[in-house]
């Protein structure tokens, strides 16, 4: 698949190389050492992170390509004739190239750099959700979203009096493919899913999801947040209309991420944000907006971040996804056997498709006890609702512990985590 | 650095296992219930106010250690109290748990044995815990007749920790 084999233009403007040495093997203890954060120390105790699917931590290349953008290539980009603007374009458009590649969309112009996935989404509600979906229509999601891609699709309905149907999941976090299938109507104007579930790991059967909803003339978002940094994603392999992901989650700094879509559905779409770098021509009377994908790209950009995004993305291939893919696959094994085997722990999301994600609840301890006592273990883990309210609902808990893995994780830390949650139980019970 | 011990004092893992008052008032004058939205929390508390006097309270409901033992131990302490002096006693409360002196401090009452909760003020992620039972309470006291609703959340930004 060429999201993992991509060698990037982005190299030719130095800003930063990809990292040969661990394309061979999986070396996770030499990557552990291109992540300076990972050997902090919290209460005197190693750091073991695995709150990846909140936010990942940052290579040195990704550090340094930030740094080097206001050391020696900063400018405003698509404006000067200067020579720091046009390297500093120059750069901009190399990250856009990177991320088409990583995507293996068809055109850097289907590309869009907007703040992150929840940005995306409420791009494409507030455009081309607006034209498209009228009173009585459907938008349909799943019950295991996140709620950036619950929120903005009711704020859509609400404004037209249009209906947000919920394609149902079952016991183990699975999506109901029977159940979508039969709630794809006429009225239904766009689906939106996710690749990855953030709160269960589950993931959804997109190929499938797409030709269900286009052998319906029906469009698909995918919300690619935690899939994107976890799996080899080909938007043209999976046929979908719409790809977002966020760099943050990627191993790139935040406040960047990507919108695909494909040509003639942005080029049908009206603008976004209305300002600079979107306009063709302007005057008080009218004006002619840009091509893409400048028309949805108003104003000037996280310049710095997205030229350090498309290092994260020359990182993440150096490694290969596959790779990546298989370390987190394995480690995701080993912590389901190793914590299917502590009495009174019940994991939440056990569908046969998963990556990435292990929540689960402890009888008897509220999931912030949990993470209080693993934090003092220098155990990072989130613990809540994840954003996912209804996924909690559906499960009847007010909040689950979940432990998300990154590339560069190990079995170790997995069997710290297991240590923890043993002393949270000689604590509490 | 603070123990974990500092937080989670044997009173407080007891309470949390076996929390007394933990029923619904079936004739409740008051009652109020108090919901974390980060965490999940909810907390029923009732009341039956006698005059200006707290004449019995309970509270039932799901949550963390802190939040359930803080509820607990609130029951015991406000029952018999008039409403002004629970109202104190959760000034005096709220400034030992996150370490900020007010007023309280010098003319509030004692906290007696919910002194044990110092050691939230060095968890200030926690504090919204011990003191959602508490903002219930207030809420219970101040509804008139119909229950009211009270959110962690509702006060703005950093409303109870700073670091939360």
């Amino acid at each position: 698949m060429s999201a993992t084999t991509t060698t990037s233009t982005s190299t030719s403007t130095s800003t930063v190389a990809p990292e040969p040495r661990a394309a061979r093997t999986y070396d996770v203890d030499a990557i552990r050492r291109d992540f300076p954060i990972l050997s902090t120390r919290v209460y005197g105790k190693p750091l073991v992170y695995l709150d990846n699917a909140a936010s990942a931590q940052k290579p040195m290349a990704v550090i340094e390509a930030e740094q080097k953008v206001y050391e020696s290539l900063y400018a405003n980009i698509h404006r000067g004739v200067h020579y720091l603007s046009v390297h500093a374009t120059d750069a901009y458009d190399a990250a856009r190239e990177t991320a088409r590649a990583f995507l293996n969309a068809e055109s850097a112009h289907e590309i869009i750099f907007v703040r992150g996935t929840t940005e995306a989404v409420n791009l494409v509600a507030q455009t081309y959700g607006r034209q498209n979906v009228g009173a009585g229509d459907e938008v349909l999601i799943t019950a295991l979203e996140h709620h950036s891609n619950i929120v903005p699709w009711q704020l859509l309905c609400e404004e037209k009096g249009a209906r947000l149907a919920v394609a149902p999941i079952d016991d183990s976090g699975a999506l109901e493919l029977g159940a979508f299938e039969k709630m794809l109507s006429p009225k239904t104007r766009i689906v939106s899913v996710a690749h990855l579930s953030n709160a269960l790991g589950t993931i959804l059967p997109v190929r499938r999801i797409v030709e269900l909803a286009h052998a319906r003339g029906i469009p698909v978002f995918v919300d690619g947040a935690q899939a994107a940094p976890r799996m080899p994603v080909d938007v043209r392999a999976l046929d979908v209309d719409f790809y977002a992901f966020s760099s943050h989650k990627i191993y790139g700094p935040t406040g960047v991420g990507v919108l695909y879509g494909k040509t003639a559905l942005l080029e049908a779409m009206p603008p976004y944000q209305g300002g600079g770098d979107m306009i063709r021509s302007v005057t008080f009377e009218k004006t002619t907006f840009n091509d893409l994908p400048y028309k949805f790209e108003a104003g000037t950009p996280n310049i710095a971040g997205g030229i350090a995004f498309g290092a994260a993305l020359d990182y993440v291939n150096g490694l290969g996804l596959t790779a990546i893919a298989q370390h987190e696959h394995d480690l995701l094994a080993y912590a389901t056997a190793a914590l299917s085997e502590i009495a009174g722990l019940t994991i939440v999301g056990t569908a046969r498709e998963k990556a990435g994600v292990l929540s689960f609840v402890l009888e008897g301890v509220h999931p912030h006890d949990i993470g209080t006592v693993l934090d003092r273990e220098g155990i990072a883990i989130r613990t809540g609702h994840h954003c996912a309210q209804p996924v909690m609902d559906r499960f009847g808990l007010p909040a689950t512990a979940r432990a998300s893995f990154g590339l560069y994780n190990t079995r170790g830390e997995v069997d710290a985590l297991v240590a923890g949650i043993h002393k949270v139980i000689g604590m509490f019970r | 650095m603070s123990d974990l011990r500092d937080l989670y004092q044997e009173v407080i893992l007891d309470h949390s296992k076996r929390p007394r008052n933990f029923h619904a008032i079936a004739d409740a004058t008051r009652k109020a219930e108090g919901y974390n939205p980060l965490c999940g929390d909810r907390e029923t508390v009732y009341l039956v106010l006698e005059g200006d006097r707290v004449r019995d309270v309970a509270f039932q409901g799901a949550g963390c250690a802190i939040s359930t033992a803080s509820a607990s131990m609130m029951t015991e302490s406000v029952k018999g109290k008039t409403r002004a002096e629970a109202e104190a006693l959760f000034a005096r409360f709220h400034e030992l748990i996150t370490g900020k002196n007010g007023e309280a401090k010098e003319s509030g009452p004692e906290l007696g044995k919910l002194e044990v909760f110092s050691g939230v003020r060095e968890y200030p992620v926690r504090v919204k815990c011990a003191t959602l039972p508490w903002h219930t309470l207030k809420a219970a006291l101040d509804s008139e007749g119909a229950p009211a609703v009270v959110s962690t959340e509702s006060e703005g930004p950093n409303a109870e920790s700073g670091g939360a």
